[in-house]
């Protein structure tokens, strides 16, 4: 049977879903830059006195247009003022760099300029043997590094497979008389060393710039007849002024290795082709592709494996960003809810009230998630109980997804709860006495005591919920598996309930999509970046952080 | 009068709406677990009853978990070697036990650091940690996998292994307890300095002494952490039982393939988990108080 080609493909789709998220929101800054620029200067903030007066209608229309002209002000400062300042930030910094070494090759004594060469070299003829010899180590173990193994495996990081197509072949071996595999050069592990090699000369060449701005320093020191701290002084100094290098270095060195290293890693292979088809040890080796995972994404193209990668990805980036919206807004509404009745004035048993839903959040997660996944099953017990067989969890239609985001909100809710009952306790109680003299309702103290309060405090935590759902590997795998599998041919094992992340997991474990999986982890990336950048702009705890000192 | 009596009687009511609604509530957030514990002493075969209460009370589901059999639907009691259920919890425990130990430290020292010393890098650092943290987890665990694999910590090594990714990035987990830090006032580390005192000992004598609340918050939601964890746990075992942690060797119990060939893989599944979550939920309560303060004192920054 032969495929009807579809007017408009999955990848087209997807295509058209990410990037009109993307072009929405340059659009809404845009216009908000422009409206920003063209009418900055025309709103006056009214005083306390003018608000009173004015009538519940014009008040309303003063806290709109305040509104509308506080969030171009936003905008105009995000893209005005921030970003050139700190793109002229990273611009000095680079000048200034290249300055320090202008002004140590010209004006340096031998000494500095000999530690151009010989790094430490400036410290060694100072007589401070302790920090020349551990500049001279990092030279001489980079150097070693380099021509005993790095430098090769840089130069084959850059041409990759040369020569070789196959990772794995069979042959004859006379020796034991049997077959046996040959492998040839294995383009897994050059792309992991050729990744450390090029961080390793990264922070060598950081460490180089140190050495030379050390040198001059100590030279300058020694011009101004001042004294050059010895090994003892800056050990002290370490405990004290230096405290920070101290204190950070493992958690950064614990960074590097396990976060940086893998970002860096997980970016170059997506630009390379490695796949079920491409895979070192057993079939061909991967090579340099280009952008090509990002075209085939983006056009629809079919991957390996006859995978729509297009049509999934943009179904499944639309859910994702559903069940976020969903999963963080029940929760948050709900859980505000439930807190607020339990800590009305006059209900008794607060306590137990708690604790009974506080038994969620201290059971492990994956054991509550893992039997809610059998309760709900097929042959599950509420199936049992009633003599049916509806598919909560692998039926084709809305229910399966209806039942993730329920089960959510039970799991969500006593997190919440907690968080705002914590809060409510922390409201000064004069505000509500002050109200009531005012002569303000109970309804009127919780819209404007309560509910700004709450929302004031909590939309950290809010922005942190919601980037958190859409990388919600949980309660979506443990839950549903991702399933029930999409009856479209070609959807390389993907689930109606899957989120972008739990897919990424079967695109790695089940089907070795390596490259792919890289690929859709980049994009979602960028959809993160964009909207928490948007929110955390928006809300003002993160910027002031200095305020509560 | 009459208007107070009404009002007095639409509070009653509300607060009787209010008591419906919470015992509803507490009744649906309690069945599942009641549910739980039931039906790990359910004596009969059989993924579900249709009755809420056991006929057949036993504590064999208990007693198989540790000696790793299980009841077939085909030759009845057999070894099934996929039960290795004490293994699973000895590897989780020890790695729970080391991961927070390490992982504390980290995220004190990074947020003290964070919060009170201050150098060029501090701001552009906490940007990064930021930005790095947008990045899908997932995606860097493939590479990390790789790297493991290389230096020979999957499998075998794997409890090692996972240590170090559990603890590898814990630094990012410090934005809370900064938040704690930076409500102790700074005239305390003034007065310190003023007497005398490096910065490593304001920390050691005036701040720690300080941050109890915090620092059990950290410990309690280390511990927990690695209980919980699916994702990186499976894929560093990569499909070996010996290295699966009880949360992977759990989710295998209740597997169709399991769930067909046991009669009582839910029933076992059900003991594991009260297992699991007793010491969890103990510690959990003890500690409850400072919990709450955690999660409310690192957001109440407004």
């Amino acid at each position: 049977m032969k495929d009807i080609p579809p007017i408009i493909t999955g990848g087209q789709i997807a295509l058209i879903v990410f990037l009109s998220v993307i072009a929405l929101a340059l659009a809404v800054v845009a216009l908000l830059l422009f409206v920003g620029l063209v009418r900055r200067r025309s709103f006056r903030e009214a005083t306390e006195l003018e608000i009173l007066t004015m009538g519940p209608l014009q008040k309303f229309g003063y806290r709109a247009k305040r509104f509308l002209f506080r969030v171009p002000d936003g905008a105009y400062t995000l893209v005005a003022v921030h970003i050139p300042a700190l793109a002229k930030r990273a611009w000095k910094g680079i000048c200034g760099i290249f300055t320090t070494l202008k002004d140590a090759l010209v004006h340096g004594d031998w000494k500095t300029r000999c530690s151009f060469a010989v790094m430490g070299f400036s410290y060694f003829a100072r007589k401070r043997f302790a920090r020349g010899l551990l500049f001279f180590a990092l030279e001489v173990f980079y150097i070693l590094y380099m021509v005993l193994f790095g430098g090769n495996q840089l130069f084959r990081f850059f041409t990759m497979t040369e020569g070789n197509v196959v990772g794995r072949e069979e042959f004859w071996n006379e020796d034991i008389g049997n077959w046996d595999y040959r492998y040839h050069d294995n383009s897994l592990l050059i792309l992991i060393y050729g990744t450390l090699t090029l961080i390793f000369t990264v922070a060598f060449l950081y460490g180089w710039y140190k050495n030379i701005k050390a040198a001059y320093y100590a030279q300058e020191l020694e011009e101004a007849r001042r004294h050059i701290p010895t090994a003892k002084e800056d050990i002290h100094n370490l405990v004290d002024a230096q405290y920070h290098k101290t204190l950070l270095a493992v958690p950064l060195a614990g960074l590097m290795v396990f976060t940086i290293f893998p970002i860096i890693f997980m970016i170059f292979l997506a630009f390379t082709n490695y796949d079920a088809m491409h895979t070192p040890d057993v079939s061909n080796l991967f090579t340099w592709v280009g952008a090509q995972n990002f075209f085939t994404i983006f056009t629809g193209g079919i991957g390996s494996g006859n995978t729509q990668f297009g049509r999934v990805f943009g179904t499944l980036l639309l859910w994702t960003v559903v069940w976020a919206v969903f999963a963080t807004f029940t929760n948050y509404i709900l859980g505000m809810l439930v807190a607020i009745i339990i800590n009305k004035k006059g209900i008794r048993l607060k306590k137990l009230w708690r604790t009974v839903l506080v038994m969620t959040i201290a059971v492990p997660q994956f054991v509550s998630l893992l039997l809610m996944s059998q309760m709900f099953g097929d042959n599950g017990f509420i199936n049992t109980v009633f003599g049916t067989r509806i598919g909560f969890l692998t039926d084709h239609s809305l229910l399966p997804k209806v039942m993730v985001i329920l089960i959510n909100i039970w799991v969500g809710i006593p997190h919440t709860m907690l968080m705002v009952s914590g809060i409510l306790m922390n409201i000064p109680a004069d505000l509500y006495e002050s109200a009531k003299i005012d002569g303000a309702g109970p309804v009127k103290q919780y819209m404007k005591i309560t509910l700004p309060y709450i929302l004031h405090v909590t939309t950290p935590s809010l922005i942190t919920t919601f980037i958190g759902n859409l990388n919600n590997f949980g309660v979506i795998y443990l839950l549903t598996g991702g399933g029930p599998l999409m009856q479209e041919a070609g959807s390389g094992g993907a689930g109606e309930t899957d989120l972008l992340i739990t897919w990424l997991y079967k695109l790695v474990f089940s089907y070795n999509e390596y490259a792919m999986a890289s690929v859709v982890s980049i994009l979602m990336f960028i959809l993160t970046a964009v909207v928490s950048l948007i929110a955390y702009n928006r809300s003002k705890a993160v910027k002031n952080e200095e305020d509560f000192m | 009068m009459k208007r107070l009596r009404s009002k007095k009687a639409v509070e009653r009511g509300t607060n009787a709406a209010i008591y419906v609604i919470l015992t509803v509530i507490s009744i649906i957030w309690l069945f599942p677990f009641v549910y739980l514990l039931m039906q790990s002493f359910r004596g009969e075969p059989g993924q579900a009853t249709a009755y809420f209460f056991p006929k057949q009370w036993t504590f064999d589901n208990y007693i198989h978990l540790f000696t790793g059999e299980g009841i077939s639907y085909k030759d009845g009691l057999v070894k099934a070697t996929e039960v290795k259920f004490p293994l699973w919890y000895g590897r989780t425990l020890l790695i729970a036990l080391v991961v927070t130990v390490i992982q504390t430290l980290i995220v004190l020292v990074t947020s003290y650091a964070l919060s009170r010393l201050r150098f060029k890098m501090r701001k552009p650092l906490m940007n990064l940690m930021l930005i790095l943290g947008m990045f899908p987890g997932f995606m860097s665990m493939t590479a990390l996998y790789f790297l493991l694999k290389l230096l020979g910590l999957t499998q075998d090594m794997s409890t090692v292994g996972l240590i170090l990714v559990y603890v590898g990035s814990s630094c990012m987990g410090y934005y809370i307890c900064k938040g704690f830090f930076d409500t102790i006032p700074k005239s305390l580390d003034e007065a310190a300095r003023i007497d005398g005192a490096n910065r490593q000992q304001v920390f050691f004598k005036v701040i720690l002494p300080l941050s109890k609340p915090i620092i059990i918050y950290t410990i309690l939601n280390a511990f927990m952490a690695p209980w919980g964890d699916y994702m990186f746990a499976s894929l560093i075992a990569f499909g070996n039982s010996n290295y699966w942690n009880v949360a992977v060797g759990m989710r295998e119990m209740i597997q169709p393939a399991a769930l067909s060939t046991y009669a009582d893989s839910f029933q076992r599944f059900c003991a594991a988990a009260v297992i699991v979550s007793i010491p969890i939920t103990v510690l959990f309560f003890l500690l409850q108080r400072y919990y709450v303060e955690g999660i409310t004192g690192g957001s109440v920054k407004g």
